[in-house]
């Protein structure tokens, strides 16, 4: 079965990183980090989320920016370890 | 230690003067609990709250020349007191009293404004001088001490604090947007800025007079730094001489610090700059020595061990203080009143119990290990700038970034992040190795991402206003030719230590409870001494402090010598979002009282808060941003509201 985690993980950053409200939306391809959205001790919340709530384990190799700067990014990634995982 | 106040002109309230003078002076009583006098002369007035630590018979103040034409009022200690008096002795003066308050007084008389240059303390006074109708206002060269001004409907005011300024009718507190946005950047107001409006301190180093024609404010002393290029003054001098002469002139420092007709404790962290001046302490004097210290429930803060090891090796009479995140939380709101400031970190509020504890065990005086590491170059920021001016210089390299994992040993979440995004983290500003504040960029940047919490309101006002554009504007015209390690050394001793250190960690902190902390380290010719010393010798590869290290390495334990910078920190915003927080925080931070501040956008308040009672290891800016936000608002409440409403209580009257 094709998950995709791409809601849960716009609803994450929308609640715990775009806090203002004149702000309503984030693409799914804007830089989180460039934009200002989330720092680097932000990336460590969002790693903690997808562990826990989602359910990956996550390497250290693979935290890096390629991986997390955006929805589309972090979406593609853990789709594609849930796809692992279940195959 | 004490409380200065007073006025220069004719105040143009309805209330006669001396009442003004008692209000002001009473409002910072807790400065100076001893004593308190006022005098109202012809074209100003002084007031002084004393705590009496030399010469407590004669040391009354304010003091008069014979002729009574020159009055002083005087906070802090001239430790070099007795040097200045045998030399004014020799000069033909007579003294009246044993006190340093003399000492300024005749050292005035004899040299006018220049009387500051010879003085070796920490200090802040105001000096009337009716001969040439002329006040003189002056702070110590590091900003020990405080002092604040403001002029009023031609009527120039100055405290040692905020609130006693907030005496005089028609002065009120507004939060001024700009200090807010610099505090929200680089954790400190740009002085002459104050958080208040219209508001300001005097700088450290500096001198203000006062004449019925003029307001002259003028810098008697600067941080200065040799030039990168060539060997500086001490061209030629081996490691081992520079070590031995900075041993002497520490033990120097210390030694007349310790001059004092009550008894003196000592802080003692557990960390290196404490321990050494416990350690000189203990072999200048070898009485019993009592020290003090924080402890956390939390291993990430607590350096109960290394205490105890001291305290074993020392053998001094120890007691600590436990500090909770329900203490913290607690005492936060009595925290802000006394920094008058908001703040980004808790790491205040241990410091105010710790006073607490000092008071109620008899002591007025500590001393403390404070200064040493932006004398001796002992941040971590000093060797995170020189790795990312090495990995800059090679960015292709896979290895180098790693080397940021060895700079912050005690930093959890670092030690699991990557290697490329540490590398991204760090190489903030990377493009532009040439700016002047190249070291600090990686916390600035952090630090700003709280200003995402500012209301449009705040936003509006600000417009585009650059807060790093005014520092660089405020640098030395010489800064650009120090090392870049002196440059950075700079920007932590010129700002950031009078303007959150020693005074929202510092002074406003030990003064809450009558106490008055000593920092031998910043002994203002060991601060000169050592700007002097190559940097090489202050940070050898990545060993920080390292000539300091090398020149009292027999004083103390090899594993206290060697211990790498562990800085001081305490629980941050878990300990307003966890099962013990205070239930003021929910008013503070509810959606009436954010709106009615208009410093913050109250939706993205409520979020956060909602973020950090469900996650409780939230990153560092909302860490920095939930404890910036609920000081912010606690300080309005302090000051701000109060003064609203004590307005709106007199203004029916005057409308009817």
């Amino acid at each position: 079965m094709q998950v995709d985690v791409r809601s849960d993980v716009r609803e994450f950053i929308v609640d715990n990183f775009l806090f203002r409200e004149d702000r309503e939306t984030v693409s799914d391809t804007e830089s989180l980090l460039e934009n200002g959205l989330m720092d680097s001790t932000g990336v460590l919340e969002l790693v903690a989320f997808l562990e826990s709530d989602i359910g990956i384990e996550i390497q250290d190799n693979e935290i890096v920016p390629e991986n997390f700067d955006s929805i589309e990014n972090i979406s593609n990634y853990a789709n594609a370890k849930l796809s692992k995982n279940s195959n | 230690m004490c409380g200065i106040a007073g006025y220069f002109g004719k105040p143009a309230t309805v209330l006669p003067e001396a009442k003004i003078l008692d209000g002001m002076v009473g409002a910072i009583a807790h400065r100076g609990p001893d004593a308190r006098a006022t005098r109202v002369l012809a074209g100003a007035g002084l007031g002084h709250a004393r705590l009496s630590i030399i010469d407590l018979a004669g040391g009354a103040q304010p003091m008069a020349s014979e002729d009574e034409s020159v009055w002083l009022s005087f906070n802090g200690e001239i430790f070099n007191h007795v040097e200045l008096r045998d030399a004014l002795v020799d000069q033909g003066h007579r003294f009246r009293t044993k006190s340093d308050t003399e000492v300024i007084l005749r050292l005035y008389l004899q040299k006018g404004l220049d009387c500051v240059e010879d003085l070796n303390g920490d200090f802040s006074f105001a000096i009337w001088d009716a001969r040439k109708k002329r006040l003189m206002i002056a702070r110590d060269r590091m900003g020990v001490r405080p002092l604040f001004y403001t002029q009023n409907n031609g009527c120039l005011y100055f405290a040692s604090e905020v609130k006693a300024l907030l005496q005089v009718p028609g002065i009120a507190a507004e939060l001024d947007p700009v200090a807010l946005d610099q505090i929200f950047t680089m954790w400190f107001p740009l002085a002459p800025r104050t958080a208040f409006k219209g508001i300001s301190e005097l700088p450290p180093g500096h001198v203000l007079t006062a004449t019925p024609d003029a307001i002259n404010v003028r810098r008697y002393w600067q941080l200065d730094y040799p030039d990168a290029d060539g060997e500086g003054s001490f061209a030629g001098r081996s490691e081992a001489s520079l070590a031995e002469e900075l041993r002497a002139l520490l033990f120097d420092a210390t030694r007349i610090r310790l001059r004092s007709d009550v008894p003196v404790g000592a802080y003692l962290s557990g960390g290196l700059d404490s321990s050494i001046i416990t350690a000189a302490v203990k072999k200048i004097t070898p009485d019993a020595l009592r020290t003090f210290s924080v402890a956390f429930e939390s291993g990430e803060f607590d350096e109960r061990e290394q205490q105890q090891e001291m305290v074993a090796a020392l053998d001094t009479r120890h007691e600590e203080l436990m500090c909770t995140q329900a203490d913290i939380a607690d005492a936060f709101p009595s925290v802000i009143r006394h920094t008058e400031t908001p703040i980004l970190r808790t790491a205040p509020a241990p410091l105010f119990g710790l006073s607490g504890l000092v008071r109620m065990s008899g002591f007025k005086v500590v001393l403390t290990g404070e200064g040493a590491d932006e004398v001796f170059a002992g941040y971590d920021i000093f060797k995170e700038a020189k790795l990312r001016r090495f990995c800059a210089s090679q960015p292709d390299s896979r290895f180098r970034p790693l080397l940021y994992r060895r700079l912050y040993p005690y930093l959890p979440q670092l030690q699991n992040q990557s290697q490329s995004s540490l590398a991204a983290f760090f190489s903030a500003g990377g493009m532009a190795l040439d700016d002047p504040l190249y070291s600090h960029l990686p916390r600035f940047r952090t630090t700003s991402g709280t200003k995402l919490f500012f209301s449009e309101q705040m936003r509006s006002e600000l417009g585009d206003y650059d807060a790093l554009a005014d520092l660089r504007e405020n640098l030395p015209a010489d800064f650009t030719r120090w090392h870049p390690l002196s440059q950075s050394q700079y920007l932590e001793a010129a700002h950031l230590l009078p303007g959150y250190i020693l005074s929202s960690q510092g002074d406003r902190m030990s003064m809450a409870h009558s106490v008055e902390g000593r920092y031998p380290f910043l002994d203002h010719r060991l601060v000169e001494f050592a700007a002097r010393i190559p940097p090489r010798m202050k940070m050898r590869a990545l060993r920080e402090k390292h000539i300091l290290r090398e020149s009292v390495k027999d004083l103390l334990p090899q594993t206290i010598s060697d211990r790498p910078k562990q800085p001081y920190r305490a629980p941050d915003s878990q300990c307003f979002t966890g099962a013990d927080a205070p239930a003021y925080v929910d008013d503070r931070l509810s959606r009436p009282e954010i709106e009615t501040a208009g410093y913050f956008d109250a939706g993205a308040v409520e979020k956060l808060l909602a973020k950090c009672r469900k996650r409780p290891n939230v990153g560092t800016r909302d860490n920095m941003a939930m404890v910036g936000i609920i000081s912010t608002q606690l300080w309005h409440h302090a000051f701000a509201e109060r003064a609203e409403t004590e307005h709106a209580r007199a203004e029916p009257r005057a409308v009817a």
